[in-house]
């Protein structure tokens, strides 16, 4: 009986290549079109008329000083959250580190905008409450401090995350061990908890530097309106003005910002190996230490950090999205819902993009949802080195800023595609393409962690059972994945929705996203609709939060990324 | 339905140290195998070369006519109609009892109705009927093991394959499984290998033993054949819990020796050759004459005492004592029978 098939594997022979075609084009292939553009161009001597144009040192000096500003803010926010909520008997843990997470979520250009409103002459909220500032005084935020506090709110989750991972992970009975050979609890935190922690702290300061860098909307906000350049805004000024040299030049610069990225991921990667987080998931821990007389005051002292990042700037971006026009007085008299039938109603340029950028970010979901559970699947079953360069081929295009992807995409598609002669730019699709490459590792990195838990004889049961790949992958193993499937789907969703960098180099007429379009409207002096849609998005993102919240317990642990 | 031929099969992962070495078996047809030997010692590897979840780097496996595996090629698992039961169980968690029971059965296609009944069937064998509707996380750990049973119950395999099966159960419960292995092994009248290192459970269970270590297969036989003459030092040391000693053994005596004859052996003999020889502690009784000894330890195990004695050369005995005995105490012990390996 010559019933022979194919080798040990357990996987049908177009799986592997699917794989690797996928990754090519989604992750190999516009990086290598960047790095060939750059490298030809310096190569010409393009890079020449770059270097002596000041405003290329102008903007990185920029980027360089609000990044190291705007990290040392998101260490002293990250740093005080996450030794308090994690190590101390703070009350209301839950709730405050769920807060404490909202601005990593929020867009960026959501965070500038509601700032904006909070401060400066014409904050609603401030002449509601009779305090603004006279007329003329410039708004405060249009400067490299603002630029810097308001990167350091945006990341600091980042830096928190990164610690309490590393607080988490300590070894508890250690710390019980130095208190019961009689060191007192500041010994304890200087002697054990700090040597330890330092990982975990010099790696979330790294991410918040890169996170920084490559941060598009803040300083588009912020700093254009003040002819604030940084790298990013640069980029974009650049391809607004189209020029023979445009190509060339943003290629350096993206591959400039790539360059300040890799380093700091270096350093973060460089900080973190060797730390082991499997000893992290005792369960039912307990604060280690009691704060006793100042647990009061730490607790409002959180508490109003939370009102001065958070409360304060939504209530103005809330206020400023309820009055009639920019600058009159907010009462309740006054109060109109005008901007926000605006946005959902009227306005032809908000309606395609709310349009627009949901369908772009289910497609994105839910395409990206396709490749990832049988990459999953595959990281999961190959050996470790191979999974290793599958997950690094995916994560690269989500590491690198947004910006330098979309760079790679517009060099990609700025020619008609071969053979078929069609151009993609300018369309959706290219868009749609952007958002598959940016966020391929937002959903393979849930999946496969849940395919790496499964205990890999459910599926040789399966296979015993006489069930071929795709009834194993419909009956046993998808069902089995399916919760972790769904927090990919929902969390891709979430930051497709918001995504403001890649799609304000990439859009044109028509195929506007909601990001764009925030930033559209604030540009053109419509602060109010501008608000108003922000407002929309902001509860949006809390809506899918909290979903995500609720499905926490049925998910692999690092799933949900404000939880850890 | 034919017998299971293992043809010097080897399989090396590339680590340098080949996990199974050359080994050749002969399952009858509706036999019962159990596989022996310490952990790491390659006998899950040779279990999951049999189910097709590795290929063999060197020899082939038949099942009858039919080459299921050789270096180059091999039947994947999903069409060899074997069934196996998982240490971990590998139960489905989102699927009732009755779907994890009747999934093979869904898998080909059988109709409802039909498939309906065999479900019941299988359950009623593993006595399950009640438990039907329930998913495995509601169910005790000897409840899962027989849910497993019966999804290997339903499709009549060929082969039916049991990974360590009852290393998760304690000790009550898998006396009672081992009596439904029974009951399931004439049911379906499957050839089943039986992966164990625990020799209590293959003599039991078995109508043959292979014992394997170091990735070899070092001798296969029934049970009976295996406990009363083991083969080397390995196999010596695995069954029974005899003790191993060095003893000069006469030239050209037979492999079993008997008291008296047994006494010669304990003399120092300079020069003589010293042959490794299994003593049982069954057979080594306390009397007034025979070998000194001294008492090492005794532990009290409720029906008799274990104890582990001397001899004067330093190497040491185990021996079983109704009356209780003190630790340093001298005793003599006769040795009634012992078996060189």
């Amino acid at each position: 009986m010559p019933r022979h098939a194919f080798g040990g594997s357990s996987q049908p022979r177009w799986l592997f290549p699917f794989i690797l075609v996928s990754l090519f084009l989604l992750s190999v292939l516009p990086l290598g079109r960047l790095a060939v553009t750059g490298i030809l161009s310096l190569i010409r001597g393009g890079g020449d008329g770059l270097l002596s144009d000041p405003a290329l040192w102008t903007a990185l000096w920029n980027t360089l000083t609000t990044s190291f500003f705007g990290m040392l803010v998101s260490v002293l926010l990250g740093g005080v959250f996450a030794i308090l909520l994690t190590l101390f008997d703070i009350r209301g843990r839950g709730i405050l580190g769920f807060l404490f997470m909202l601005p990593m979520m929020i867009p960026p250009q959501v965070t500038a905008l509601s700032w904006i409103g909070l401060t400066g002459p014409s904050s609603t909220l401030l002449k509601a409450v009779g305090m603004a500032p006279p007329l003329g005084s410039p708004q405060p935020l249009y400067s490299l401090g603002g630029l810097a506090l308001l990167l350091g709110v945006q990341n600091a989750p980042l830096v928190y995350l990164s610690l309490r991972a590393g607080l988490l992970a300590l070894p508890r009975d250690g710390i019980e061990a130095a208190r019961l050979s009689g060191a007192s609890a500041l010994q304890v935190m200087r002697d054990i908890i700090l040597p330890l922690t330092l990982p975990g702290f010099a790696a979330g300061a790294a991410m918040a530097f890169v996170s920084n860098v490559g941060n598009f909307g803040i300083p588009a906000i912020l700093g254009i309106p003040a002819s604030i350049y940084t790298l990013t805004t640069l980029i974009y000024a650049k391809f607004a003005s189209f020029g023979a040299n445009t190509f060339g030049d943003i290629s350096l610069l993206s591959g400039l910002i790539a360059l300040l990225s890799i380093a700091g991921l270096l350093v973060e990667e460089r900080v973190l190996s060797g730390r082991d987080y499997r000893i992290i998931g005792l369960s039912g821990r307990t604060a280690v230490f009691q704060l006793k007389a100042w647990r009061g005051a730490s607790e409002i002292l959180l508490w109003l950090v939370l009102v001065a990042i958070l409360v304060m700037p939504f209530a103005a971006l809330v206020a400023s999205s309820l009055a009639p026009a920019y600058g009159v007085p907010l009462t309740l008299k006054t109060a109109t819902t005008f901007a926000y039938q605006e946005v959902i109603l009227r306005q032809a340029v908000t309606r395609t993009a709310f349009a627009n950028s949901i369908g772009l970010s289910l497609a994105t979901a839910f395409g990206l949802l396709l490749i990832t559970v049988l990459m999953g699947y595959v990281v999961a079953r190959s050996r470790r080195r191979l999974a290793a360069v599958i997950s690094a081929l995916a994560d690269i295009p989500y590491a690198l800023p947004g910006i330098v992807l979309a760079v790679a995409c517009i060099l990609l598609f700025a020619a008609p595609l071969p053979l078929i002669g069609v151009s993609i730019y300018g369309t959706l699709w290219i868009l749609l393409f952007a958002y598959l490459s940016s966020f391929l590792a937002v959903s393979l990195r849930p999946i496969a962690s849940a395919f790496r838990q499964l205990d890999p004889s459910l599926e040789e049961a399966a296979r015993l059972a006489g069930a071929g790949f795709g009834r194993r992958m419909r009956d046993i193993l998808g069902p089995l994945v399916a919760p972790a499937a769904g927090a990919a789907v929902i969390l891709v969703f979430l930051i497709a929705c918001n995504e403001l960098t890649v799609s304000a180099l990439l859009w044109s007429a028509g195929t506007q996203t909601l990001g764009v379009a925030i930033y559209n409207l604030d540009d053109s002096g419509s602060f109010n609709l501008a608000s108003a849609l922000s407002v929309l998005v902001v509860a949006m993102v809390v809506v899918m939060m909290v979903l995500l919240e609720l499905m926490a317990n049925r998910l692999p642990k690092g799933v949900v990324p404000w939880r850890s | 339905m034919a017998q299971l031929i293992l043809n010097h099969v080897s399989k090396d992962f590339g680590t340098g140290k080949p996990a199974v070495t050359g080994v050749s078996l002969n399952i009858r047809e509706g036999g019962f195998l159990a596989l022996l030997g310490p952990s790491g010692c390659g006998k899950t590897t040779v279990l999951r070369m049999i189910a097709g979840f590795e290929q063999p780097s060197d020899g082939e496996i038949f099942l009858g006519e039919w080459r299921l595996a050789d270096v180059n090629a091999m039947v994947p698992p999903e069409k060899r109609n074997m069934a196996m039961v998982f240490q971990s169980y590998a139960l489905w968690p989102h699927m009732s009892v009755a779907e994890n029971v009747g999934y093979p059965l869904k898998v080909r296609g059988v109709g409802r109705a039909a498939r309906d009944r065999k479900i019941r069937e299988a359950l009623e064998a593993v006595r399950l009927e009640a438990y039907a509707d329930r998913r495995p996380a509601d169910l005790s750990g000897g409840q899962r093991q027989r849910v497993a049973l019966a999804r290997c119950l339903v499709t009549d395999p060929d082969v039916v394959l049991l990974d360590e099966p009852l290393a998760n159960l304690d000790r009550h419960l898998r006396q009672e499984m081992e009596e439904t292995f029974r009951e399931f092994h004439a049911r379906s009248g499957a050839s089943m290998i039986y992966v164990t290192h625990d020799q209590a459970e293959a003599m039991a269970l078995a109508t043959d033993v292979a014992v394997m270590a170091e990735g070899r297969l070092l001798q296969l036989a029934s049970p009976q054949e295996i406990y009363a003459r083991p083969e080397g030092r390995l196999v010596g040391g695995l069954i029974g819990q005899g003790a191993i000693l060095h003893l000069a053994w006469p030239v050209g005596a037979d492999r079993a020796l008997e008291w008296p004859a047994l006494q010669a052996c304990f003399g120092p003999k300079p020069g003589a050759h010293l042959a490794d020889v299994l003593v049982r502690p069954q057979d080594v009784v306390i009397s007034d004459e025979g070998l000194d000894v001294v008492v090492e330890t005794a532990v009290f195990e409720g029906e008799r005492h274990a104890l582990r004695l001397r001899l004067p050369d330093g190497q040491t005995l185990r021996a079983f004592s109704r009356r209780p005995v003190t630790v340093g105490e001298r005793i003599r012990v006769v040795i009634r029978s012992a078996w060189r390996l």
